[in-house]
């Protein structure tokens, strides 16, 4: 297969992204991901396959659905709709001929080109705001040589590539895309490790190895952290990330992402069950600023 | 702000509009009287400006620096029955209704019932447009199709250059005599009608200079009675100031703005014309009094934004004149439409910006007042920072200032057949036309209601709402093969009705240039007096004229639906689907979601877009430079003020799942909601209609407050705008969205798919999120707004 007719599975395609990377960009959202944090509030990318959001509050329970699909994962029980996930193949029949818009399909394969098209579109907008394309997930090392293929082009174009990223991926995938990637957006949970298995499922050893690998390659490097509530918010934990970032040579900045429960609604829609328990949101102040005190780095909030 | 301006600004807030009955009546005892006899039509009008301001009732308000009202007070609002004579019913509803209510006092009533309205009848311009207009405009008028700017305002949008601020009215007199004395009375054959004009035009300037004097008079006889010796100080400047302006040119920046204070309230008093009048570009006209006044230590920073600020309130002070019948529908607002302009370009080409465009900034950010209308115009040459101060102004959600491509404008200019100087020194005029300022008449017409013209093509030219034949028969839409048939009918069927409105316009324009001449307006702008030409009759160096086109959002997005269900795809015939739109979607509300999913204009998506480009450019070659009967062009543009709420009220169901009598897209913006792909889409769609071909084209974007937070939002905003200005945006302006339209949103989801909420780290459509967080957000924008 040429790198052109490469096709990846793509979540969304999301124009005016304003919190992934510098400048106005468009972020390629690649679903599958081989973390499962507890907290992720976009569960949607979490499995490689198409699936079918359900947004309940839309339907009027017309039936339209249930008849549109050939495996008949679909049924109508005691006024409510009910999926068996078993049986779905995410094959996206149900999403058009409901009438309301209660079904959306995420997860398409498109090939290189087209996502490419829609990239350039925002041109000048980069051009402009510093901005271009972020390649997220979902980890996108998941697809590495679809993004490699992808960002290659956009290096050609002269469009700016960042890629948020898990860094959890063999070495030989995140080399991959290396040399096409103007900018990581690394994400650090934890550095202990039990607890980096516990919440995410894997542990952070390629993690923090691959971050070396690329820190020793003098890539450009912004470490994300996202900061959940008794995952890593206490002072060991920050202690930990500070010393993780003074002994790198290539970050140019940190941003807490504090937790937010926006994504919680999003586990109902895909029939699933949302068992991260925590709900205060932080600010994520008074973590920043403790970072910022003692880092020669800058320190944002938000992405 | 200082206390001063904190007190004028609670009284300009707390007076209440209301009809004053005093113009009225003054220009009816003129009019009966023996000095409106025996003259030519001009100077008749002069004197009857003449007697006005003689005569009008003065007054300085509390700590006033700038003085003069319109009226006897604030907000006391006069109407000019020569133009539109309201009658008894009229004021009755003035006085009732919710929206723009204009209160009538017992007194004004019985003066407008007794005196005014009996001498009147049979003689306003608006009985004599409506009774000059054929039988075909009148159904058309009627059924929605367009509306008539002049049938109760005359034509105005007049803009003023620098001329005031280096000129006082004795030295237009000066000129005034030179050229009568060079009139060639052997061989013109217009030296009459030349030397009647420039009479006028003298008697109306030397009109305007009394009535400073009165004003001069006033503030000498208040300061001999007043107490305070600060205050007593300052009346004494009042009357030194007005004893200059506007007589003489200005010598301080305190002068500059009486000056254009005075000429303001002519034109105004004068006639009621459309968009009051506007005094362009206000940073660069003062900013040589503001330096040389600094330099000097005769003037501080405050005192000069304290100056500003009183215009300010001046502006905010004098409502539109009451608007009734269709004009107000199309028109629903207070605001008449001042607009100051800050930034752009210098006649030579080069960046504005200067110390007062900033100070104009704060003042905006400060006033907060709708009425008192600003924008930024922004080139390429102007400083980021620039932009991003008046980002954080918009920021603070009351709309303004709203922002001008200067580079596109220059352009749109050039390509009207302007001087590069002339277009330089032009911009937006009110709303979003743009007009060469102190050199132009850009008269606004009517509104065009394009949605109504593909409603009567599908029904072959019969208007669905009343059964009535209103246009042309362009054919049984169950013959039409492909959307080629029924664009080709459309653009016929609109043809019919642009050409039907200038005919209409031709008469109009000719009603206006003969019964009323504006001489005091005529004095601002050239060539009026070089050529001894008024104002309403082709004096302006460039007499422009528009029809100004509405609901290309909804048009695009009912063909697009049209194209895709019908032509493309087969599912319904075309004359099944206009049944369901003559029901309503009775019954049909599955179709009609399905309608509501086609392409549509605003996503970027060329199957929508490129009808869209159609339909622009169908417009454009009806209309564009065609002659008008003032020796000028046609030209188009497009905007709605509030006429896409009218407009949509005469509009049946529409293919892109419209429902019968919602309101329109408005100016170019998509249709409410459907664009779902984010700002830079918007953009981008935008960006495919040639902006450089019309006279201004209006985008309204809605962000909440969140999304513009920090530097990093004002950053990203900005660039938004600078990538819009690439492509040739004529205008933007942002709508911060407050908890309101939210919860509105949440109850009217599918009119608002395009809100855009930040949630902690990321933007999501506020469609998208649970009813809990939903709530959620409308709770904290609710605390944003606080």
């Amino acid at each position: 297969m040429s790198l052109q007719e490469r096709t990846g599975t793509i979540l969304d395609i999301k124009r005016y992204a304003i919190h992934d990377g510098p400048g106005i960009r468009t972020t390629v959202f690649l679903k599958g991901c081989p973390l499962s944090c507890e907290w992720c509030h976009n569960p949607e990318s979490q499995r490689a396959r198409p699936e079918i959001l359900y947004y309940e509050e839309r339907c009027t329970l017309c039936g339209a659905c249930v008849s549109a699909c050939k495996q008949g994962a679909l049924d109508i029980v005691d006024d409510r709709l009910q999926l068996d996930q078993s049986l779905c193949i995410g094959c996206g029949d149900c999403v058009p001929v409901c009438p309301n818009g209660a079904r959306e399909l995420t997860g398409r394969q498109m090939n290189v080109e087209q996502v490419v098209s829609e990239i350039v579109k925002d041109t000048l907008f980069y051009e402009e705001s510093g901005g271009g394309v972020t390649f997220s997930g979902g980890e996108p090392l998941m697809q590495a040589d679809f993004v490699r293929a992808v960002a290659a082009r956009c290096v050609e174009l002269d469009i700016h590539t960042a890629l948020d990223t898990s860094g959890f991926a063999p070495e030989a995938e995140l080399m991959k895309v290396a040399d096409v990637i103007d900018l990581f957006l690394y994400d650090i949970k934890t550095l202990d490790d039990a607890a980096h298995i516990a919440y995410t499922g894997v542990s952070n050893r390629s993690i923090l190895r691959n971050l070396r690998s690329i820190d020793e390659m003098g890539k450009r490097i912004w470490i994300r952290y996202p900061l959940v509530p008794g995952v890593n918010d206490v002072e060991r934990s920050l202690m930990d990330l500070i010393a993780l970032v003074t002994s790198l040579k290539s970050v140019e900045r940190v941003n807490v992402l504090p937790y937010h429960r926006a994504g919680a609604g999003k586990y109902a829609r895909l029939g699933r069950e949302y068992n991260f328990s925590r709900t205060e949101e932080p600010s994520g102040e008074e973590a920043a600023s403790y970072i910022a005190e003692r880092i020669d780095l800058p320190v944002r909030i938000g992405g | 702000m200082n206390e001063r301006i904190e007190q004028l600004l609670q009284e300009s807030r707390d007076a209440v509009p209301r009809v004053s009955a005093e113009r009225a009546s003054l220009i009816t005892q003129f009019y009966s009287s023996s000095d409106a006899l025996g003259h030519s039509v001009p100077v008749t009008r002069a004197l009857a400006f003449s007697y006005l301001l003689a005569n009008k009732s003065i007054s300085i308000g509390d700590g006033e620096l700038i003085v003069g009202e319109r009226g006897p007070a604030p907000k006391a609002t006069p109407t000019y029955p020569e133009l539109c004579s309201h009658s008894a019913e009229d004021l009755r509803l003035l006085d009732t209704r919710t929206r723009t209510p204009f209160a009538v006092s017992e007194d004004a009533f019985t003066t407008l019932t007794e005196e005014v309205i009996p001498f009147w009848q049979g003689r306003s311009m608006r009985e004599k447009v409506f009774a000059a207009m054929s039988p075909q405009w009148h159904k058309a008028f009627d059924a929605g199709v367009f509306t008539e700017f002049m049938e109760q305002r005359s034509p105005g949008h007049a803009v003023l250059d620098d001329k005031i601020y280096h000129h006082g009215l004795l030295d237009f007199i000066d000129k005034i005599k030179r050229v009568r004395a060079q009139i060639d009375w052997k061989s013109d054959p217009r030296a009459y009608d030349k030397d009647e004009e420039l009479r006028a035009m003298k008697i109306a300037a030397e009109a305007m200079i009394n009535l400073a004097r009165r004003y001069a008079d006033l503030a000498r006889e208040m300061a001999t009675r007043e107490q305070d010796p600060h205050r007593r100080e300052e009346l004494e400047r009042i009357a030194e100031v007005c004893l200059w302006v506007p007589a003489h040119a200005p010598r301080s920046f305190w002068e500059a703005i009486q000056m254009y204070w005075f000429v303001h309230l002519g034109v105004v008093i004068e006639l009621n014309s459309w968009d009051s009048f506007n005094p362009g570009r206000l940073d660069q006209h003062l900013n040589p009094f503001y330096e040389r006044e600094i330099a000097a230590g005769t003037l501080t920073r405050e005192q000069a934004k304290e100056l500003l600020e009183c215009l300010w309130i001046k502006f905010s002070n004098q409502p539109a004149p009451p608007k009734v019948g269709i004009t107000v529908e199309q028109s629903a607002t207070y605001n008449d439409f001042v607009l100051v302009n800050a930034g752009g370009l210098t006649e030579n080409g080069e960046d504005a910006v200067n110390d007062v465009s900033y100070l104009i900034l704060d003042v905006i950010s400060e006033m907060r007042l709708p009425f008192s209308g600003s924008c930024i115009q922004l080139s390429k040459k102007n400083p980021n920072r620039f932009l991003k101060s008046a980002l954080r102004v918009v920021r603070k959600g009351f709309g303004q200032p709203s922002i001008f491509n200067t580079d596109a404008i220059v352009q749109e200019f050039l390509r009207a057949g302007k001087s590069i100087e002339d277009a330089r020194n032009g911009g937006p005029s009110g709303c979003v036309t743009i007009s060469a300022f102190g050199k132009e008449s850009c008269v606004l017409t009517g509104y065009m209601n394009w949605p109504k013209i593909l409603e009567i093509t599908l029904h072959n030219g019969i208007d669905p709402r009343t059964g009535e034949m209103v246009g042309i028969k362009t054919g049984d839409i169950s013959t039409f093969k492909d959307f080629d048939e029924l664009f080709s009918a459309y653009r016929r069927q609109l043809q019919y009705f642009v050409d039907l409105k200038i005919a209409g316009n031709n008469t109009i324009e000719r009603l206006y240039a003969g019964e009323m001449p504006a001489p005091f307006l005529s004095l601002l702008v050239d060539d009026c007096i070089a050529r001894g030409r008024d104002y309403n009759d082709g004096g302006p160096r460039y007499p422009t004229t528009y029809i100004q086109g509405v609901g290309l959002g909804t048009t695009t997005d009912a063909l697009s639906a049209i194209k895709y269900h019908v032509f493309d795809e087969g599912r319904i015939l075309l004359p099944d689907l206009v049944r369901v739109l003559d029901s309503n979607f009775e019954g049909e509300e599955g179709l009609r979601k399905r309608l509501a999913a086609s392409p549509a204009f605003g996503n970027d998506d060329d199957r929508a877009d490129d009808i869209a480009r159609k339909l622009f450019d169908a417009y454009f070659e009806a209309i564009d430079g065609r002659p008008n009967t003032n020796g000028g062009s046609y030209r188009v543009n497009l905007l709605p003020t509030t006429v896409h709420i009218y407009f949509g009220r005469m509009v049946g169901a529409t293919a892109n799942g419209r429902i019968a009598g919602r309101p329109l897209s408005d100016g170019i913006s998509p249709s409410q909601g459907a664009d779902t792909h984010g700002p830079t889409a918007v953009v981008r769609s935008m960006g495919k209609i040639d902006h450089v071909r019309t006279g201004g084209t209006l985008l309204n974007q809605k962000f909440l407050p969140s999304v513009l937070a920090g530097d990093s939002g004002i950053d990203k905003l900005a660039a938004l705008v600078r990538t819009y200005f690439r492509y040739d945006g004529h205008h933007i302006q942002f709508n911060v969205v407050g908890a309101d339209t939210l919860r509105e949103a949440k109850l009217h989801p599918e009119e608002h798919r395009d809100l855009i909420v930040r949630v902690a780290g990321y933007s999501d459509y506020f469609n998208n999120l649970g009813p809990g967080l939903q709530d959620e957000i409308i709770a904290r924008t609710a605390h944003e707004e606080l």
